[in-house]
């Protein structure tokens, strides 16, 4: 048996409503909601039948929770000099309900954060928020593409995982201390039976097939070489030509981090904030230094970067890719700029396709 | 959110004051600068350090004086943007907030027992001041030194007095080029680059030092290159908006590095195949 029974529980899916509840009184809980327009955002619950257990990835992934858009990084009072306290905002939460996609771009920013110099603000907030996952049994949409990046499955980064294995129940991964004591508390949940994890080992010899290939056609192997390859490559110039430089795609992405720091004084004008906000690559003046030198001038080049920053650089930096398959950049692009698309295109232009490997459906 | 004060925090600024303030031209303010209890900088020739002013912003400045001047640091801030306009205003006995130093400077370690070219091309003389101070201080530990600056007109040149300095020591030769003279002037006329053939070294154990504006290093090191100095003695700062310096923000990066911590001393040979680099 591939799995160890004693980190295994189920939960009846008539007791889901109990747990919510329960959980909620001792802390606040955040999961993804239904939303007009088919969209769904992570929001505060407070009872089971609030959360959409199935979901397409929300408007912003769980990201506005370990690095909020808008931060305070220190307080000052300059009425008798340069005085700043540095602070971090924080708050114990649980989120629940989070793909294995956005597990995945929480441990991106893990890996970001912990690297010297750390940045403490992000690591102390890190450190409050319990994450439940929830595995997704078959795609969510045409966008996403997690087989390619291997996210389709859960690699870790989390307290507890729930998989739906039938009508009736959930089973339950215990990852963690701290999910240990949520199962304890609930008192809900009941020991996984040998048929239970059969069940799980079942779906996932399943889901095999359903991601039986990549999205795209190359193998997950070589899609170094092929970002070593594509850097002139004309697609950029494509990229360009439909890119509104709105920086939605930067927004949305559960592994960008990139900020502004920024200052804010109360109408005293002694007393202030210094805060930090999302800030985007995609941005004409991002890259602007004070003479006016732009050195990301070109939309192609600024597109071309982003890319890179999922597929390459982290590569060679962190070891993984910092694209995380949820194609949130895909669906919420003006300009209809599609991940698998661009992909695809690499690749058929560096004739790397490998049919065998993937196959593109765009839907 | 609850806000809760940290220790350690990256973000945290030292109180720096302002011993001496003083325009070295119209645009160009110089500052020295104390941090609290005469505590040292302890920085290497070409790191930068973050200024703030609370209420107005925070911004990386390049450190102008070498660590062999002990007490105090020096900046010189050209009237660019809102920080650097804001910190023109200030004078002596006001404070500053600073960060850092952040960045990788020059390798004095490496220079060490090697001849020295210097190319400074306007502002880069700001930065590489560091350095050449730093060499004149330890000079019998460096080879022979060459100086060499350009900037657009006399008006626009910096340290003056300094300048008239290094032009009399007979233990380095340097040399100044501006591009348009005055009826005053009495030195060099024309481009940088123009004053580089004509200088006698020995390129295996020669390193350049190049410091400029962005369009000026494309020609400064073909000029080099053709001097045969190898590209890994080449050795270039590169200006970007290190808004953190800490390697996080992403506004410094070039390619996979960010400028704040692989940089801003680069040598050629590292970024000569990097688009977004020159």
């Amino acid at each position: 048996m591939l799995h160890n029974l004693e980190q295994y529980v189920v939960l009846a899916k008539s007791d889901f409503d109990h747990f919510i509840v329960a959980l909620a009184r001792e802390q606040k809980v955040f999961a993804p909601v239904a939303k007009d327009f088919g969209q769904f955002s992570f929001e505060q619950v407070t009872e089971g039948r609030q959360v959409a257990l199935k979901y397409i990835p929300t408007i912003l992934p769980p990201k506005k929770y370990f690095m909020p858009q808008y931060e305070t990084l220190a307080t000052f009072d300059t009425s008798t000099g340069q005085n700043m306290e540095p602070v971090v905002e924080y708050e114990k939460m649980v989120l629940l309900g989070v793909h294995t996609c956005d597990l995945a771009g929480i441990q991106c920013l893990n890996m970001v954060f912990n690297e010297r110099p750390k940045d403490l603000n992000y690591l102390i907030r890190k450190n409050k928020i319990t994450i439940i996952g929830y595995e997704c049994n078959d795609y969510c949409d045409k966008y996403a593409s997690c087989r390619l990046v291997h996210n389709h499955t859960p690699n870790g980064g989390y307290d507890l995982f729930f998989t739906d294995i039938s009508t009736d129940k959930f089973i339950v991964h215990v990852n963690t201390l701290a999910g240990e004591e949520i199962i304890e508390k609930a008192n809900v949940f009941e020991p996984a039976s040998e048929a239970d994890l059969k069940a799980l080992e079942k779906l996932r010899t399943e889901k095999r097939a359903i991601f039986a290939k990549n999205e795209v056609p190359i193998e997950h192997e070589r899609i170094s070489e092929l970002f070593d390859k594509a850097y002139s490559s004309k697609v950029w110039e494509e990229l360009a030509e439909k890119c509104l430089a709105c920086g939605n795609c930067t927004n949305v992405c559960p592994s960008c981090y990139c900020f502004d720091v920024i200052d804010e004084p109360n109408l005293d004008l002694k007393t202030g904030k210094r805060y930090r906000k999302w800030d985007s690559c995609q941005n004409e003046t991002f890259a602007k230094v004070a003479g006016g030198e732009s050195f990301r001038e070109e939309r192609g080049a600024r597109q071309r970067h982003r890319y890179y920053r999922k597929f390459k650089y982290p590569l060679d930096k962190f070891s993984r890719f910092f694209c995380t398959g949820c194609g949130r950049c895909s669906r919420t692009c003006m300009a209809g700029i599609n991940l698998k698309e661009t992909l695809s295109k690499l690749i058929d232009e560096q004739g790397m396709k490998n049919p065998n490997a993937g196959e593109v459906k765009l839907g | 959110m609850k806000a809760v004060k940290i220790k350690d925090s990256e973000y945290e600024i030292k109180k720096g004051k302002i011993l001496k303030a003083k325009m070295l031209t119209t645009m160009e303010k110089y500052f020295e600068i104390a941090l609290p209890g005469g505590e040292s900088l302890d920085h290497e020739p070409g790191q930068f350090v973050e200024v703030s002013i609370l209420g107005i912003g925070e911004a990386p400045i390049s450190i102008s004086s070498s660590p062999t001047k002990r007490g105090s640091f020096e900046l010189v801030v050209r009237n660019a943007g809102k920080l650097s306009g804001a910190l023109h205003k200030l004078e002596a006995g006001d404070e500053v907030g600073i960060r850092g130093p952040f960045g990788k400077g020059f390798p004095v370690r490496i220079l060490e027992g090697n001849d020295l070219l210097f190319v400074a091309a306007g502002l880069g003389v700001v930065p590489l001041r560091s350095l050449i101070n730093f060499v004149i201080d330890n000079r019998r530990d460096f080879g022979k030194v060459n100086i060499l600056l350009g900037c657009r007109t006399p008006q626009n040149m910096l340290f003056n007095d300094e300048l008239e300095q290094w032009g009399k020591r007979l233990d380095v030769n340097f040399n100044c080029t501006v591009d348009k003279a005055d009826p005053d002037w009495k030195g060099n006329v024309g481009l940088i680059t123009t004053l580089i053939p004509g200088i006698n070294l020995e390129p295996e154990r020669t390193f350049a030092v190049v410091v400029g504006p962005p369009i000026m290093y494309k020609f400064v090191i073909v000029e080099l290159l053709k001097k045969q100095i190898p590209e890994r003695q080449i050795l270039v700062s590169l200006e970007r908006h290190m808004k953190c310096g800490l390697g996080k923000c992403g506004h410094c990066q070039i390619n996979n590095m960010y400028c704040c911590q692989d940089g801003p001393v680069f040598t050629y040979d590292k970024i000569k195949g990097i688009p977004e680099a020159l």
